[in-house]
């Protein structure tokens, strides 16, 4: 395809906001507010706290942990996103085909959706755990890769096809029963944890919760087949699981929006009540579960409204992300309906979500969607802050009317190879590279820049 | 109306939220706690639909 024609339809696709927002298109505090607080108590919750337990962490790395990481985040977002979002009040759309060009954005578009298309897929599968208990499916264990039964793969499929109709049909309305559903959701992840208490041996004055905590839920000792967690492992994954949209930069779309800064401060509520409350929640009815599939902990602990929850939870996650990537991979295809795109990105949804692991192994998969958009965020960082301290030229790409920024995409190509080196042969858990990604891609992005920008500009 | 449904949807919440506590002090059986929790699901889903939930933006984050 002629790289005029992907950049025409990418344009097509975000026109409605390819100016910087207007004053009186600002919203208060109470947008965002809701906003995070509907995003982060999500299907994920119900994994990622139960993983927790599974990994070994501590009480003490859990709630000390959790606290520190979710505090970075928050400290990310307010510090690093939104001033940013507020000075320049574009979308990421906009402001990364400014500085990169149209071709390495619609690469950017093109990883970004198979990333929505596999997190959707856990997604489909944490419901089936869940449309499965009525039809006596067998369902995955922890350890579990592949398809475990025949009758599992027929669930997927079953909820993948329904998903992937509503995502066709459009997910406003979808999306609008999403915040019909968040309030409630977080009291289900709160009511099945109180459930939970008698079988753990809780005294009813909660006088032996601590005790119970530490030997029964988070005992320090990971199950047979996972990895150790320690405390920096909940921080760096706590402070990254959201690493896309804060360091990485996918939030200007939201906070571009923002009329002050400090409204970055608004992600606490998403953090403290989904990524917090919710994990610690969903860590103590998986200690009280015997068994590893989030439909059947929710069954046990609460009945119909758990397993509904969880089915609501993983269904309102993954059709606007389903949707998302069908429309990113519009832009991909030959000119193809959106119907037919989002089928197919659908279809990918569906066959992923056919293999246990990619719940299972969910915190590897968060940190690697993390660890793949993270770089571009320190590109904008650094074309924000530091270019014209450097004598170099920021949104070089726009100035300069090429299609293809080198400084930007070797930036990004770099450190990904270097990220995989690091995690395959050096070892380093995929947790603990984020951080040193983003750092880095300031740096070299700076650095390549002034090889680069030898041109003279325009 | 849109008092008397938000009230509604209290109560909702108010039976997600209570019969886990109830049946932690010892008060009610499992089997009662389930029924309590899905008819809130019922309640809050009925009434809060009317009033919570406005028009979503669609297109903002597409790029996340």
């Amino acid at each position: 395809m002629k790289i005029a024609t992907i950049s025409k339809k990418l344009d097509a696709l975000y026109e409605f906001d390819r100016e910087p927002v207007s004053k009186n298109a600002l919203q208060g505090i109470g947008n965002f507010l809701g906003n995070f607080a509907g995003e982060h108590v999500a299907g994920t919750e119900f994994v990622i706290g139960m993983l927790f337990v599974a990994h070994g962490v501590s009480v003490t790395d859990m709630f000390l942990g959790g606290l520190i990481g979710n505090i970075l985040a928050v400290l990310s977002w307010a510090f690093v996103t939104t001033p940013i979002a507020i000075k320049v009040r574009l979308s990421l759309y906009w402001q990364l085909k400014k500085i990169c060009g149209p071709v390495l954005v619609f690469l950017y578009n093109i990883v970004n959706a198979l990333m929505f298309c596999f997190l959707a897929g856990a997604m489909v599968a944490v419901s089936a755990t869940a449309v499965g208990i009525p039809f006596k499916v067998e369902m995955p264990t922890l350890t579990d890769m592949y398809p475990s039964s025949v009758g599992w793969v027929v669930t997927v499929f079953a909820v993948g096809a329904i998903i992937t109709t509503f995502a066709i049909l459009g997910f406003e309305k979808l999306a609008r029963f999403s915040k019909v559903a968040a309030p409630w959701m977080f009291f289900i992840f709160l009511a099945a944890a109180i459930s939970s208490f008698p079988r753990l041996g809780v005294e009813t004055d909660l006088s032996n919760f601590w005790e119970v905590a530490r030997t029964k839920i988070w005992t320090g000792t990971a199950l047979p087949g996972q990895s150790q967690f320690t405390l920096w492992h909940v921080i760096f994954f706590t402070w990254f699981a959201n690493a896309a949209m804060h360091l990485g930069m996918s939030d200007l779309s939201i906070f571009r929006y923002a009329k002050k800064w400090q409204y970055g401060f608004a992600s606490a509520v998403g953090m403290f009540l989904g990524h917090y409350v919710a994990w610690i929640a969903s860590g103590i009815l998986y200690a009280a579960a015997t068994s590893d599939a989030p439909g059947e902990v929710a069954f046990q602990a609460i009945g119909i409204a758990g397993a509904l929850c969880v089915i609501v939870a993983g269904w309102t996650t993954a059709n606007p992300t389903l949707y998302r990537a069908g429309l990113a991979l519009q832009v991909a295809s030959p000119g193809w309906s959106r119907w037919k795109v989002t089928l197919i990105a659908g279809l990918i949804t569906t066959v992923a979500a056919l293999f246990p692991a990619l719940v299972m192994k969910l915190l590897d998969f968060v940190a690697l969607y993390g660890l793949v958009l993270i770089p571009m965020g320190g590109v904008i960082f650094a074309d924000f802050y530091l270019m014209k301290k450097f004598g170099l030229k920021d949104y070089y790409a726009e100035r300069m009317k090429i299609n293809f920024n080198w400084a930007a995409g070797l930036t990004w190509f770099i450190l990904l190879a270097a990220a995989l080196v690091m995690n395959q042969v050096v070892g380093i858990e995929l947790y603990f590279l984020p951080l040193p990604a983003w750092v880095l891609a300031v740096g070299l992005f700076v650095l390549l820049s002034k090889i680069y920008q030898k041109k003279a500009v325009l | 109306m849109k008092q008397i449904l938000q009230f509604i949807s209290l109560v909702g919440l108010l039976l997600t939220i209570l019969p886990p506590v109830f049946f932690f002090l010892g008060k009610i059986s499992h089997t009662v706690q389930d029924l309590l929790m899905l008819i809130g699901a019922v309640v809050w889903f009925g009434s809060a639909v009317f009033w919570l939930g406005g028009k979503a933006k669609t297109k903002e984050k597409l790029i996340q």
